[in-house]
Parts: structure tokens; C-alpha cells; sequence
């Protein structure tokens, strides 16, 4: 089991989580070139060790996670929120 | 190599075994050849061997950077079908099972294929019109394919869950010429046929590195020295991408990520065919093996991974998934489970295709179907390898067709590879 450490609910298993993707793909503007939709739709460095991918709470707070995570050993380094305004948010509100 | 008849058999028998020579030679690498395959599992090795037996290319080198049988050569549930409907795939997977029907006697080696029936159960109305019109289909072009109403079934498997109120089983889509094999047996069968035709395999020979000339791969860097090939094909699954990006190509439509299978402990005959069970967010394929144990596996383990390892939840999942349609098994003891590096697509289709280097070839993307796809596989990238342009059914089976927008999108899931089990 991987443990991630949820910024809004704490450590939890990897199983109330469900997986995103690649959390660095920087979509282009709606003008932009069918090579670069094409490119940052369908192609992915796949990389083989650590890498920033995304991560929702889905079972938890519903909040999206980037997650920097070995591909290799499962090592995660850090946990932070997609959205780090929403945070703000929800301790304002606590 | 000693031939495998009657008469080897029955001379060795008198003779106490003793004169059995080497399955393959264990060569020393040679500085150059005219096609190194890259990747010694079933789809390079089926590869090499159809390099030399259908077109004459003989110095051909397999480099594998463990040892044959290792990888996803050994970590399959060993399933063979050919229930296809998209145009290509269809025809492409048809092949390799008529490759299959004859396998044993082509490599003059026993790959126990064995035609015990596809089942893949329906559930909901819904799920029989959507299997029927795949079916039917396959039908139009050739394939065995039938449907079994509730009574066929019953009297074929009377031991499936029927009284499951969730999910009640109606019927099931039925492919009898599908079945497994042994697939330890698969890999030695083609390393040994094609060392016999003079292929060179060698083992711990783990690339490092790419030399480039004039645009051209000119030498490949590898742990046994460097190794010079005029052509050069990749066949190495879930590890494509650091292949691709060692030889500076970029990005691939390719995540690589694992899937489990499961094996228990033998019992006594129990299951005559391969059953496939999906409803929900289940999914389950379970057979048994000549030695009887039952042998099955589930879904990914839904995160990107290049661990040769699986996690827990998906153990869970696959026996939960067991105990809804086979309670039976409920005593029955795992022996062990595995996971193997898959490469996921973004469509879920497989690409057979030239590269931007003009001497490198790729063959990847098998998903969760690459051990019954390995026959074909090895024929149609050998075609390619050797004729310099793709055969009608894998032209559309590569890099450009996303950008052109025709995917192969078997099962209409998007481009998310997970989703394309």
C-alpha cells in the first residue's frame, strides 16, 4: 500500500485515492497548432523514476493532489495541493 | 540441436537422456549484424525468428538484458483470443491465431496451445447487444464466434455463480478456437527455432546507450561492448519509453504501468475453459493450468508504475472479484502473484511502425494483450523490418494516427491508458 499524506485530511492509503496523470502538461492555448493538442493529449515522457502526477482524493476531501512519486519504488518526496488558493479557503472556513 | 520426434525420444529413452544437446547457443556478441532486435521476449524473439524463416535476413542479433523468459514472457495469464472488431486489429489478431493453431509444429516444440473456449459473460441486457454486435463482427470476417444462452452455459460450467442478484449472469460471448498455452514453453520455442536458423540471443546484454550518425543509429552501447546494426527494432513492452528517450525521440503515446496475475496451488480438474468476468468496476479472467492450478488475474493496479511488483488492493479486488463468480474457490490457497511492466497506448492499440530515425523500428504498445498477439506480432515487424514499409493490416498501427484522428480505440475509453484494459 502507498501512504499519501493528504495536505487537508492526513495520511491515508493509496486506495481512497484515484490516480490522475502526469501533472505537468501544460495545455496549449485553443489557437495552438493540432501538433501541439496532439502532443499534449496523447504524448507523455512516461518517466521512470520520480515525477509530478495528480492524484484526487476521491474517496476523502475531493480535493486534487500533485504528488512527486518515484514510478519505481513508490517513494513519494512531497504532497501538495492542486489548488493551493482552495486550502486557504478551507482552513478560513474551519 | 536435437530435433524433438518419436525416434530422439525413444533413442534417448535407451540411452539415459544423454544426448539432448543445448535448446540455444550461448554466443559471444559479434561486432556487427544486419538486425539487432532489441527486447528477448516472445515479440522480439518471434520477430527474429520470422526474420530469418520468411525473409532469409539471418545475422540478426535478440538482445535481452535478463534472461529469456523473464520478463512479460513469464508474466501473462497466457490467454489466447482474437475478439477484435476494429479494422486492422481484426485481421491482425486473426493471424496470430491461426499462428497459434499450427505454433507447436512450426517450432517443432510443444507450446501446449490449447483451444478450450473464450467465455466472456454478459450481465445486463446492454452487455449482450454490445458483445453481439462485437461478435457478429468478427463473425463477418471470418472468426469463429457464437453466442451460449443461459442453459448452454449451465451444462458447459455448472459451477459459476448463478445466483448472484447484482449482477445475474444471461449468457456468454463465446469464441471456441481461443484458448492458452504454456508460455515458458512459447519463449523457448522461439529462442530455440531461431538460434536454429542461426540468430544470435544473448542474454544480460542490457542496452546503454545509442551512437548516432548522419541521422542513423549507427552502434548501440550494451553491457557485453558495443554492437553495430544496420537495422534496429525495439521490442522491450513496458520499458519503451527509456529506450525512445535514450535514443533522444521525445515523448510516445505510452505510459508504462503493471498488472497482476495470480496463480494457486493445483487442484483437481475444475474449469474447462478461460472465463472472463467484467461488470462494474470488476474485472476478472481465470483458467486453469495442464498442471491444475488456477491461474487469473484482474485490472491494473490503476498508477503508473515501472515496479515488477503489484499492491495490495488489487489482490483484494481479484479475489472479491473471485468469490462473485466462482465461490468455490473460496478455500483455495494462492501460491504466488506477479506483476508485469505493461505498455498502455492511448487507445489501447499496439503500434508496428517505422520511427523518425529512418534505421529504427518500433514494436510496442501491447497493453494487456501481448502474449497472444507475439506470433503476429514477430510477422508483421519482421515484414516490416525486412520490406521497409508496413503490411495493410498495421498501416494505420503507428505514431501519426493520433495526430491524423484515427485511433484504434478498441473499447471507445479516450485517451487514458489505464483505461484501456
Amino acid at each position: 500500500m502507498i501512504r499519501i499524506n493528504c495536505p487537508y485530511c492526513g495520511e491515508r492509503d493509496h486506495n481512497e485515492f484515484s490516480y490522475g496523470g502526469d501533472a505537468t502538461i501544460n495545455y496549449p492555448s485553443l489557437d495552438a497548432s493540432e501538433k501541439e493538442w496532439t502532443e499534449a493529449i496523447f504524448f507523455r515522457k512516461n518517466i521512470k523514476g520520480f515525477q509530478f502526477e495528480t492524484w484526487h482524493h476521491s474517496n476523502g476531501c475531493r480535493m486534487w493532489l500533485v504528488v512527486e512519486r518515484s514510478t519505481v519504488t513508490h517513494e513519494i518526496k512531497s504532497v501538495k495541493p492542486c489548488h493551493p488558493d482552495l486550502q486557504k479557503v478551507v482552513k478560513n472556513n474551519k | 540441436m536435437t530435433k524433438f520426434n518419436a525416434w530422439n525420444v525413444i533413442k534417448n529413452g535407451l540411452n539415459g537422456q544423454s544426448y539432448w544437446t543445448r535448446q540455444w547457443r550461448d554466443p559471444e556478441p559479434k561486432s556487427s549484424y544486419d538486425v539487432v532486435i532489441i527486447g528477448g521476449g516472445l515479440h522480439g524473439l518471434a520477430t527474429a525468428y520470422y526474420l530469418a524463416k520468411n525473409h532469409n535476413i539471418k545475422n540478426v542479433a535478440v538482445l535481452e538484458k535478463g534472461w529469456i523468459g523473464g520478463g512479460n514472457a513469464g508474466r501473462n495469464t497466457t490467454i489466447v483470443r482474437s475478439n477484435y472488431m476494429m479494422p486492422g486489429n481484426h485481421e491482425f489478431y486473426e493471424h496470430s491465431l491461426k499462428l497459434w493453431e499450427n505454433l507447436s509444429h512450426e517450432l517443432n516444440y510443444n507450446v501446449m496451445f490449447s483451444q478450450r473456449a473464450h467465455v466472456s459473460l454478459f450481465h445486463s441486457p446492454g452487455a449482450k447487444d454490445s458483445v453481439s454486435r462485437i461478435y457478429n463482427i468478427m463473425r463477418l470476417h471470418g472468426t469463429d464466434a457464437e453466442l451460449w444462452d443461459l442453459k448452454t452455459l449451465k451444462k458447459k460450467i455448472p459451477h459459476l455463480n448463478y445466483h448472484n442478484s447484482r449482477f445475474p449472469i444471461l449468457g456468454a460471448a463465446v469464441q471456441k478456437r481461443a484458448g492458452n498455452a504454456r508460455h515458458d514453453a512459447v519463449a523457448w520455442g522461439y529462442a530455440r527455432a531461431a538460434d536454429t536458423l542461426g540468430v544470435d540471443i544473448l542474454q544480460n546484454c542490457e542496452v546503454t546507450g545509442f551512437t548516432r550518425k548522419n541521422g542513423n543509429i549507427e552502434s548501440i552501447q550494451t553491457s557485453r561492448g558495443i554492437i553495430k546494426g544496420k537495422k534496429i527494432g525495439f521490442a522491450v513492452a513496458g520499458n519503451t519509453s527509456v529506450l525512445w528517450q535514450m535514443a533522444e525521440l521525445g515523448n510516445l503515446p505510452i505510459e508504462s504501468h503493471k498488472l497482476q496475475a495470480f496463480v494457486s496451488e493445483a487442484v483437481k480438474p475444475l474449469l474447462d475453459q478461460v472465463v472472463v468476468y467484467g461488470v462494474g468496476g470488476a474485472h476478472f479472467y481465470i483458467s486453469q493450468s495442464d498442471k491444475g492450478s488456477m491461474v487469473f488475474g484482474g485490472d491494473l493496479d490503476w498508477y503508473k508504475s515501472y515496479a515488477q511488483r503489484g499492491n495490495l488492493p488489487m489482490v483484494q479486488d481479484v479475489a472479491e472479484a473471485a468469490m462473485a463468480i466462482f465461490p468455490s474457490l473460496g478455500r483455495i490457497r494462492l501460491l504466488r502473484h506477479w506483476a508485469g511492466v505493461m505498455d498502455m497506448t492511448m487507445d489501447g492499440s499496439f503500434f508496428i511502425c517505422k520511427t523518425p530515425i529512418s534505421n529504427l523500428y518500433l514494436n510496442a504498445g501491447w497493453n494487456y494483450g501481448g502474449f497472444k498477439a507475439s506470433p503476429a506480432s514477430g510477422w508483421y515487424f519482421a515484414d516490416l523490418i525486412a520490406n521497409e514499409s508496413p503490411h495493410n493490416y498495421v498501416q494505420n498501427h503507428n505514431l501519426e494516427r493520433f495526430e491524423k484522428g484515427i485511433n484504434i480505440d478498441e473499447r471507445g475509453a479516450g485517451p487514458d491508458p489505464k483505461l484501456h484494459g
